[in-house]
Formats: C-alpha cells, sequence, structure tokens
C-alpha cells in the first residue's frame, strides 16, 4: 500500500520535473533564462500584497469555475461549454444591473440580484448542452462549443449594439457602472472579499455535495456506470440534468464576480479564458475537490505572475499558459505510463 | 487439407481453458465440435484461427508440416478462414466492399472485376446477395454466405464455423448445409462449432465432443443421440431433496406476450407465476430467453401482449416502475451492468436503500454495510471498493442489494464461474427469498443447476418457447435434446 | 452588384475556406481511423505562428508550409501515443494540446508580431484562367488554394477508391474485423492520425502566408478556427467531399456576413462575422437528432405520407459517427 503511494508520487514528480524540463528548454530557445522566467513570474504573484491580490481576483472566479466542474466530470461529463456559461453569468448580470441602475433600490439588493441573476444565466445555458445531449443527440462536447461561440457573440452583439456606450461603441466594453453598485472591494485593491468569499464557499459546498450527501453518491454512480446506476433505481438522465444546472450556476457566479467587483461593465473577452482554464484544473487534480483551491491558486498565481514578462524580459505572457499545458500534458501522460506498467506487471 | 491437433494447452490466468487437447481431422471432413457454453470450444477455434495462441508445447500439424499461426492473417496465409458468431464486417458498408477489404491487390479498387468475381462465387454457391445492398440490411444468415464467399476466395481450404446456425432461418440453414456439403466434396475441411445436436448428426460426418475444457469423446455417423448427451452432459446426477415453496398467488402473468430485437422474434408467450416458484429457463446462448427476461422487467420494449403484475397492467412500463412495484434484475455482466466500479461496498447498500435525506449519514451506512456483509458472507469491508472483490464474493454483494420487500428476482446467470460452495450459498439465500413469498426468474446454462432448482422450466430455442415443463417430471437428457432444437413436437 | 464583383467575391471564398478544408479533411481521416484529434485549434494557432516564423527566416514559402504540416504531425504524434499506446482519454489529451499550442504559438510568435513576411501570391493557371467564369472562380488562385481542390480529391478518392483507403473506412467502424483482415490496427491509427496531423497542420500557415498574411499573436482572429472546424467534421458526417462542403458553406456564410453589413450598417460587424456558429449548432442538432429513441418514437405517431417524408428527411441529414471513435482496441 505505501509503496504503491510513494510509486504513484514518483510518477506525480516525475510529470513535475518533465513539464518544467520541457518548458525551460522552450524558454531557452526563446532566448531567455528559465531561472529569470520562474524568478519573476514568483515576484510578479506573490512580491507585494498588491500582486497577491490580483492572483487572489483571478483565483475566485477560476475556483468557482473548477468547483463547477467537478460536479460534471463526476457525472462522467465534458462539460466544455463551461466557458460560455461564464460568459452567459456576466451578460445576465449587467442586465439585472441595467434593468435597475435607474430603479433607485438599496444598491446592495442590486447586487445580489445581478448576481443571482448571473447564476440563473449559466444554469440556463448548462440546461441548454444538457437539453441537447439529452433529447438531441449533440455530444456535450460539441454542443458546449457551439453554445461557446453563440455566448461570445452575443456579448458582442450588446457591446456593439443595444448596450452600446454613449458615443461609439468600441471592444473596451459596456459604460461602466457607478462605484456603489460594485461588490465592496479592499482599499486600494480590485479585491473584493465577499468574491473571495463566495468562491471559498462554494468549493466548501461542492466538496461536501460531492463527498457528504445522497446527491453526490447518486451522482458519481451515474458518471461511473450509467447502465448500472440505472439499474439501481438512479432516475440517471435527471442527475446529468442537475450536474449542468449546478455547474452552469456556478460558472455563471464565476461571471457575474467579474461584472461585480472586477470590470464593473460587460467586456468581449469578459470570461478571460478562465471556463478552459477551469477544466485544466479540474483534470489537473483528478477531480478530487480536495486539491482545488491549492492548484486553483497555483494557476492564477501563474496567470498574474506571467504579466510581468513582457515588461520585465520581452517575452510573452502566455507562458504561464504554456507551463499550465504542460503540467497537465505530462501528469496525464504520467498516469498513462503508470497504467500501463501495472496492467504489464500483472 | 488435413489438420492435426496436438498437446493443445490454453490457459487465462489460473482458467485453464483447454487442456491437452488431441484431434485429427481429415482432410475433407465435415468435422463437428460440441460442447456446452464454456466446454473450451471458442478458445480451441480461436487458437486454430490464430486469434490467440496456444500455451508453449501445443502443435498444429496441417498436412504434416507444424506451423505456427501468430494472428488470423496468418491463418489466412495457410488457407484456414474462421467464421464468427457475431460476423466480423462492415455494417454500414455495402457488400461488395467488405467483400474487397483486406483481399490482396494494387493500391486502387476494381470494383468491376470485384463485381464480376462476386457475381461468380454468388452463383457457385446458389447466393442471392446483392453486392450494390449495404451489410446492415442483411440477415445473419446472408452475412454468413458473404463472409463463406470471401474467405474462399481469399484461398480457405480450411473452414472454422462458430455456431453458424443461431438466429438464421430454416431455409438459410438448409441452404448452408448444402454449401457446406459441396465444399467438403471439393475437399475444403470444413470445422463445425455447434450446440446442436441435430444440426451436428444431419451435417457432419465426425463429431469431437468438449466438455470442461477437455475433449471427452470422439464419435462417428451414424450416432447415439442419447451418447451425445451423455458426452456433453456429463453423467447424469442423483437430484438432491427438493421441495416446492410455491403458493397459490400469482405474481407475474404474461398474456400472449410477443417481443422482438435485432436478432429474434418471440410469440405469443403465456405464463403464470405463483408466489414463491422458481422458474428456469434453459437454452443455449441467444435463443431469446435474456430477451424474454428483459422484457420480464420492462427493460425490453413488448411488441405485443399483456405482463401483469400483481394485477396491474405494467405493460410498456420502465423498469423504474416496475423496480417500484417489486421487481429487481440482476445481470450477469456484474462490473459492467450491476455493480459500479470505483464504489465501494458500502456506497452500494446505500444507493440501494434510496435514502431520503440529504446528508450521508456514516455510521448507519456503516452499520448496514457490516451487517449485510456478515449475513450474506461477503469477504471484503465497507469501504473496499467492489471490483477488488472476487466473482463469488461480487456476485454474493449484488443478492445484498436486492430490495426488501420483493415480490419478484430476475437472474441472469446467477452462478456462473463461481465455485460450488458459493453456488450452495446463494441458491439458499435465494430460497429464503422464495419463502418470503418472491417468485424467481433465472437463466442458466447449467442444466444441472436448472433442475435442482426450478420448479418449473421453459426452453428456448431460436425464439421459439416450450410450455413450462414439470421440473419434476423431465431429465438432463430431456432438456439436452430440446435445446438442441429436437422432440420439439411434444414440448 | 455587378456579375463581376460577385464572382470575384466567390472566388474569395474559395480562397479563404482553403486552411479550413485542410483541417476538416485532417481530422476526417484521423477520425474514420477511430482517433479524435481534439488539439486542432491549437495546432492551427501553433502551425500558423511556425509556418510564418520559418518562411520569414528562410524567405522560403515552401518551407514554411512544410513546417506547418511538420508541427501539425508531430502534435498529432503526441495525440496518438496518448490515446493508441497508453490509451489514456483522447478527449482530455487533446483538450489540453488545444490549449497548450495556442499559448506556445503566442509565446513564441512574439518577436514576429506585425513583421511583413513573404506572401503567396495568385498563379494563374494559362488558358483555364481565361474561361468565363469558371476561369475567375477556380483557375486565378494561389498555389495553396490549388493544393485544398486537390486535397478534397485526393483524400475522397483515397477513402472512397483504395485498397488501404477500405482498410480506413473499415477500421473507425469495426478494428477486430480490420484485424482478422490482416490490418496492423494500432499502427495504421498512428499513420492516419499523423497524416491527418499534417494536413491540420498545413491550415496554419495557409492562413499566415497567404490569407491573413503575417503573425498577430492574440488578434490575429485565429483563435476558434480550430473548433468551428471540428464543427465542420461532424457536419460532413465523416465523408470528406460533404466536410469540404460544409467548409466552404461557413466561408461563404461570413462573406455574405460582411456583404450584408455594407447593406444593413447599423448591426455590428461582429455579430454578422459570428452569425455562422449558432447555424452551426442547428447543423449538428439537425444531422444528430434522428439519432435520438424518441424522434423514432414520435415519427412512428405521425400519419403515414408525412412519417414518411420526416424520416427521409432526417435520414438524408443524419451522419453517424464511425462506430468505434475514440474506443482504443486491444487485440484479446
Amino acid at each position: 500500500m505505501l509503496k504503491a503511494r510513494l510509486k504513484n508520487l514518483a510518477f506525480q514528480l516525475a510529470a513535475l520535473i518533465l513539464a518544467f524540463g520541457a518548458v525551460s528548454i522552450i524558454l531557452i530557445s526563446a532566448g531567455a533564462s528559465p531561472w529569470e522566467a520562474y524568478k519573476n513570474m514568483f515576484l510578479g504573484s506573490f512580491g507585494s500584497v498588491r500582486k497577491f491580490a490580483e492572483v487572489l481576483v483571478a483565483f475566485v472566479p477560476l475556483l468557482l469555475v473548477t468547483a463547477g466542474l467537478l460536479v460534471t466530470f463526476s457525472a462522467g461529463l465534458w462539460n466544455i461549454g463551461v466557458e460560455g456559461q461564464v460568459v452567459m453569468g456576466a451578460i445576465v448580470t449587467t442586465w439585472v444591473y441595467r434593468l435597475f441602475l435607474e430603479s433607485g433600490w438599496n444598491p446592495a439588493l442590486i447586487i445580489v440580484l445581478a448576481i443571482l441573476g448571473g447564476m440563473v444565466g449559466g444554469a440556463i445555458w448548462a440546461a441548454l448542452t444538457g437539453l441537447l445531449k439529452t433529447f438531441g443527440g449533440v455530444n456535450e462536447i460539441f454542443g458546449g462549443l457551439g453554445m461557446n461561440f453563440v455566448a461570445t457573440a452575443w456579448t458582442i452583439y450588446l457591446i456593439f449594439g443595444p448596450w452600446k456606450r454613449p458615443g461609439v461603441a468600441s471592444m473596451s466594453g459596456t459604460e461602466p457602472f457607478p462605484d456603489e453598485f460594485s461588490l465592496p472591494l479592499l482599499a486600494n485593491l480590485r479585491l473584493s472579499p465577499w468574491a473571495l468569499a463566495l468562491g471559498l464557499i462554494a468549493i466548501v459546498i461542492i466538496y461536501f455535495l460531492l463527498q457528504g450527501t445522497y446527491f453526490g453518491l447518486r451522482l458519481k454512480a451515474v458518471g461511473k456506470n450509467f447502465r448500472a446506476a440505472y439499474l439501481l433505481g438512479i432516475p440517471t438522465w435527471r442527475y446529468s440534468l442537475y450536474s449542468f444546472l449546478i455547474c452552469g450556476a456556478l460558472a455563471g457566479a464565476a461571471g457575474a464576480v467579474q461584472v461585480a467587483a472586477v470590470y464593473h461593465r460587460l467586456l468581449p473577452s469578459i470570461s478571460s479564458g478562465y471556463g478552459y482554464l477551469g477544466l485544466m484544473v479540474a483534470m489537473l487534480i483528478n477531480y478530487q475537490a480536495i486539491w482545488a483551491v491549492p492548484v486553483a491558486l497555483l494557476f492564477a498565481a501563474l496567470n498574474i505572475g506571467s504579466i510581468q514578462l513582457p515588461i520585465v524580459m520581452k517575452l510573452d505572457s502566455s507562458l504561464s499558459g504554456v507551463l499550465q499545458g504542460a503540467l497537465v500534458l505530462f501528469v496525464l501522460l504520467m498516469e498513462g505510463a503508470r497504467q500501463k506498467l501495472i496492467k504489464r506487471a500483472s | 487439407m488435413q489438420i492435426e491437433l496436438k498437446r493443445i494447452h490454453k490457459h487465462f490466468g489460473k482458467v485453464h481453458a483447454n487442456k491437452d487437447i488431441n484431434l485429427l481431422i481429415p482432410s475433407g471432413a465435415i468435422q463437428g465440435i460440441l460442447g456446452e457454453n464454456g466446454a473450451g470450444k471458442s478458445t480451441l477455434m480461436k487458437i486454430l484461427s490464430g486469434f490467440i495462441q496456444a500455451d508453449s508445447g501445443s502443435e498444429i500439424i496441417l498436412d504434416g508440416k507444424r506451423i505456427t499461426i501468430d494472428s488470423p492473417a496468418d491463418a489466412i496465409r495457410f488457407g484456414i478462414g474462421m467464421l464468427h458468431q457475431d460476423p466480423l464486417d462492415f455494417p454500414p458498408m455495402r457488400l461488395v466492399d467488405n467483400f474487397l477489404l483486406g483481399l490482396p491487390g494494387g493500391l486502387l479498387l476494381n470494383h468491376k472485376k470485384a463485381m464480376q468475381d462476386f457475381a461468380a462465387l454468388a452463383r457457385e454457391f446458389g447466393f442471392a446477395l446483392d453486392p450494390e445492398s449495404y451489410v446492415d440490411t442483411l440477415t445473419v444468415g446472408e452475412r454468413q454466405q458473404l463472409e463463406i464467399m470471401r474467405l474462399l476466395f481469399l484461398g480457405a481450404r480450411v473452414l472454422i464455423l462458430d455456431e453458424p446456425t443461431t438466429g438464421i432461418s430454416a431455409a438459410q440453414k438448409e441452404k448452408l448445409f448444402a454449401t457446406l456439403k459441396k465444399l467438403s466434396a471439393q475437399s475444403i475441411t470444413v470445422i463445425f462449432v455447434s450446440h446442436k445436436l441435430e444440426d451436428v448428426e444431419n451435417l457432419c460426418g465426425r463429431a469431437a465432443v468438449l466438455r470442461g475444457g477437455e475433449l471427452v469423446g470422439e464419435l462417428q455417423a451414424p450416432y447415439e443421440t442419447l451418447k451425445f448427451v451423455e458426452l456433453m452432459f456429463g453423467k447424469v446426477v442423483t437430484l438432491g431433496e427438493k421441495q416446492s415453496l410455491a403458493q397459490e398467488a400469482l405474481t407475474l402473468s404474461l398474456n400472449n406476450v410477443a417481443l422482438e430485437d435485432a436478432r429474434i422474434k418471440i410469440k405469443h408467450v403465456n405464463l403464470d407465476v405463483r408466489a414463491g416458484e422458481v422458474i428456469g429457463l434453459a437454452g443455449m446462448e441467444g435463443s431469446g430467453q435474456d430477451l424474454f427476461m428483459r422484457a420480464c422487467a420492462g427493460l425490453a420494449r413488448t411488441v405485443g401482449g399483456r405482463i401483469q403484475f400483481k394485477g396491474q397492467n405494467l405493460t410498456g412500463k420502465s423498469y423504474h416502475t416496475f423496480k417500484r412495484h417489486g421487481v429487481n434484475f440482476l445481470p450477469a455482466a456484474r462490473l459492467e451492468e450491476a455493480l459500479v466500479p470505483g464504489l465501494n461496498l458500502m456506497e452500494h447498500f446505500i444507493l440501494a436503500e434510496h435514502p431520503s435525506g440529504i446528508f450521508i449519514d456514516q455510521p448507519a451506512g456503516e452499520k448496514l454495510a457490516a451487517e449485510r456483509i456478515q449475513s450474506f458472507n461477503i469477504r471484503g469491508g465497507p469501504l473496499s471498493n467492489i471490483e477488488s472483490l472476487s466473482g463469488g464474493n461480487q456476485q454474493r454483494a449484488e443478492l445484498a442489494l436486492l430490495q426488501t420487500p420483493l415480490d419478484l428476482i430476475l437472474l441472469e446467470h446467477p452462478t456462473r464461474g463461481l465455485d460450488i460452495e458459493s453456488v450452495i450459498y446463494i441458491w439458499g439465500k435465494l430460497k429464503e427469498r422464495c419463502q418470503q413469498g418472491a417468485s424467481i426468474i433465472f437463466i442458466s446454462s447449467d442444466l444441472d443447476e436448472i433442475l435442482q432448482y426450478s420448479d418449473r422450466i421453459l426452453v428456448f430455442f431460436a425464439g421459439q418457447v416450450s410450455n413450462p415443463i414439470e421440473a419434476s417430471q423431465t431429465s438432463v437428457e430431456q432438456l439436452g435434446q430440446l435445446i438442441g432444437g429436437k422432440g420439439w413436437a411434444d414440448a | 452588384m455587378t456579375q463581376e464583383t460577385l464572382l470575384i467575391g466567390l472566388a474569395g471564398v474559395l480562397a479563404s475556406a482553403a486552411p479550413i478544408v485542410f483541417a476538416v479533411l485532417g481530422e476526417t481521416i484521423s477520425e474514420r481511423a477511430g482517433v479524435i484529434n481534439l488539439s486542432m485549434n491549437g495546432t492551427i494557432l501553433l502551425s500558423a505562428m511556425g509556418g510564418f516564423a520559418v518562411a520569414y527566416n528562410t524567405n522560403s514559402l515552401w518551407l514554411g508550409f512544410l513546417a506547418g504540416a511538420l508541427i501539425g504531425a508531430l502534435v498529432a504524434l503526441i495525440v496518438a501515443f496518448a490515446s493508441v499506446t497508453l490509451q489514456q482519454s483522447q478527449v482530455a489529451v487533446g483538450f489540453v494540446l488545444a490549449l497548450t499550442c495556442r499559448d506556445l504559438s503566442y509565446f513564441l510568435g512574439n518577436p514576429y508580431m506585425g513583421l511583413t513576411g513573404p506572401r503567396l501570391t495568385a498563379t494563374p493557371i494559362p488558358f483555364l484562367s481565361d474561361l468565363p467564369i469558371v476561369g475567375v472562380l477556380f483557375f486565378r488562385q494561389d498555389a495553396i488554394t490549388y493544393l485544398s481542390f486537390i486535397s478534397i480529391a485526393l483524400v475522397w478518392l483515397w477513402i472512397y477508391r483504395t485498397r488501404p483507403g477500405l482498410v480506413l473506412q473499415g477500421m473507425g467502424e469495426k478494428p477486430a474485423a480490420v484485424y482478422i483482415r490482416g490490418g496492423n490496427v494500432n499502427a495504421l491509427r498512428y499513420v492516419y492520425t499523423i497524416v491527418g496531423g499534417a494536413l491540420i497542420g498545413l491550415a496554419g500557415p495557409a492562413f499566415s502566408l497567404a490569407i491573413r498574411a503575417g503573425w498577430m499573436g492574440t488578434i490575429s482572429g485565429l483563435d476558434g478556427v480550430g473548433w468551428i472546424a471540428l464543427a465542420i467534421t461532424i457536419f460532413g458526417g465523416w465523408n470528406p467531399a460533404r466536410a469540404a462542403f460544409g467548409a466552404y458553406l461557413f466561408a461563404f456564410l461570413q462573406w455574405l456576413g460582411l456583404v450584408l453589413q455594407s447593406t444593413f450598417t447599423e448591426i455590428p460587424s461582429q455579430v454578422l462575422q459570428v452569425a455562422p456558429f449558432p447555424l452551426m449548432i442547428l447543423t449538428l442538432l439537425f444531422v444528430n437528432i434522428g439519432n435520438t429513441e424518441w424522434v423514432e418514437r414520435m415519427l412512428a405517431l405521425l400519419p403515414e405520407p408525412t412519417r414518411k417524408f420526416f424520416a427521409k428527411l432526417l435520414r438524408a441529414m443524419r451522419a453517424s459517427p464511425p462506430a468505434a471513435l475514440g474506443a482504443p482496441f486491444e487485440r484479446d
């Protein structure tokens, strides 16, 4: 037992070394010092309070999305449409804001309504993918991808059409809301403790949902063996839809936070790719909720730390994506190699 | 072509699937290979056709020359072609393309020539196949004809047919037999693998019987049917004391039920099952009993008739409705259909209880699991993952998952692959349920098991269903004949 | 709009569809062999960048295209290794590669941003280009567009008219049946995944050295093309000719969006450019819906003539994926 665990660890360590090795080679071939690059990324994310606050700003939506994806992965579904669900959350949040901006209601109430609206928006968008799968026979990967494009197109339509800024519409998004409609932020930072709390509460709830409830247990049964779950009396397709709804709501919350706490308006790329990044986090942690916080934090730190690179080292900030991808890829490959070895041994 | 098999052994892990098989098949013979499911026929034929390799020390000698067959492609190069029970063809493709696929030749396909070859072969054997039509529109019999043509065109001098008469019509069977006799006259060796006595008697000049992985006897035409049955099913065992627990009340009644799937059609089934009664379904695999059983659980749709359960009409209802009314189905494929690999025993027991709360009551779950594990004698702890258990323990776990109260249990091969101790244990548990008034319908390929535990027996043969037979008034011989398609006039 | 400008516009559609044509052909081959190459979106970006960088440094367009194809083949090799040899989820590996290759292209392409490099120009074909209508449409294109035409024909011929192509058809359906006919399924899967990957890789330089010459990083507008190509592959029902038709339809719709925009100035241009995407979902729905059980059950309720009509319609639209798509093959 212990030996198997050590072996497991060795494979994971090897994956880590291979990932950093590969990225180092890429850096050297780009004429940069790997050590400098890693150092700058670290300083760029943990070098000051302001920088770490930015890491947390990125951490919140990533954590929310990851929490949602843990549910769909548990149900055996590849919810690649999560990106569009984030976008739809942002759209509906903005819509609710616009609806009540002039109402004279208490801003706090409006903020809550807007975020709830975002969650509903994300959930509905996810449910559409779920219905396409259940009743249309469209695989959730392709349905989800299509829904992502539609969501993005819709954002752009709104920004350049009905919701355009007074004067000229541009890629810089809709007119920002007044400050009092923002989730309260820490002084001089973009970080909202409320948003951070929302993210942490979400992952804790999902952890318990999956580990400690009958619902989570049934969901896992559906994900691991659809047929046997049905024979055990679980209404399988309904559980698939539930998982889409939950994931969509959390992704929608991520989009809502982007609007309500970070940008205060709708942007063409409001999701910042957190949907896809969340899929990577979920794969890297092998779908175990317990690891979501540290890994999402690491990925957020890589994203923020790499913002430094163009200024300090004239390197593109997409290095973070390369490093994240290399980590996931090598972990997957080493896992495959490990299974292959076990099989050969038996 | 003459084939000689010498000292063929094959192990799959601990299972000894072929034990020291020695057999000589003369050139141009039609050799029957008979045996029950699991007797080792398929393994032997897979070895001969290169699909798997025998253990070292085994020898295959072709026309006096020792050969090694590493792959099916090798086998066909040596002139050995095999017709698989589930035809290995390409349903969405045209016949001519199926015919062409794998034939040697230049880069470009010559459809015109292929059509001519196809037509010539089809004419020679009198097969009415349209090369332009698609394989998924063909019957199983026609797909066999296509495969035979392809193998002969590839130069096969030995033709192995695995259960070829399953799922084909009587007319197609006649056609097939005529073809095989013609081939034999052209000194092509035919190996005919079957469990159907009648077919082997009608077609094969010689037959070898396998049982439990061993070659238990060789016979030559004309045959004595009784001798066959004895060889196939072993000596008739004396049955232990058995008592019927059947009561008066009806649980399930089928009224003129008709069923259909891609392979088989079943018509006009009438059956009344009483509380506490055990019904055994006998027949070779794929004869219709699996479809019948799934229909009794609401898992296969009926195309006619009524299914009534304790006076309520459940025709066309889903399995979940049946389940709510007290029907449980236990499939044979344990890890594929019945259990969830990756979940542990406790989680299975919890799921089966359909708890209504929100949070898992861990202590209660563990207590429940510990109880069930003890009362069903399962070797494993509450937290053992289901796939880590042995087959016998998985089967006990399945039984432990049955709900209470329960009125009808449907089981596919409840004791297949289990040791005798497990078998006795499992039937003990099932009989307890009967005592509580549950009826049981089960499928088994073990005739002794069927005779031992059933009150009444239905025999299935190619979609035909016999009238219920009283277990006390029949024998392994009679059942064996019925399963093999003989003696149906009075069944 | 005069006939002349219409013709030139349509000729432009044929040219601008060329990269997508390569991508859908490559994916079709790979999926026919049973391997989903989900990395396509990243592969196209990386090969666009790599192709441009090589062409810029060597001043050879030819080497640029070669580099693109090699990059595509290399990424496909990883997909094949992970799915065929290690038997890992094709979706997971492909998805990771899609994101990683995209970011890698931005990272490595940074120094090449906005540079002017070599660009493929049109090579009218003597005599043929003077033909009315056809000449303008087909014979005044650049070399890579000609190659896209030829590729459609070649891939189609390979799949439907050659012996190895027949084996390829069978491989996606029932690998075991290919195996008993002497085919080495896993080796062939490697070959076709890599060849398909090379075709996908050609799509990159077809953008960066021809249609949208140059490398513009994140604003290249190439992010997303690969996902579209994936949808078009399904729309194409794994038939190269139908897939190519899908690519042309997509390019045509995009062009139509631009044309309409000059007429309806109040609709933002970005919206019309993305209009094909929702249409793609609808087509996917129509392509798939005929495969679902409830539709069959609904059809059974309709009166006879209507039922026949709808059944025919659905069957014509329907495309079933290769039965063994995504499933690893092991000989017993």
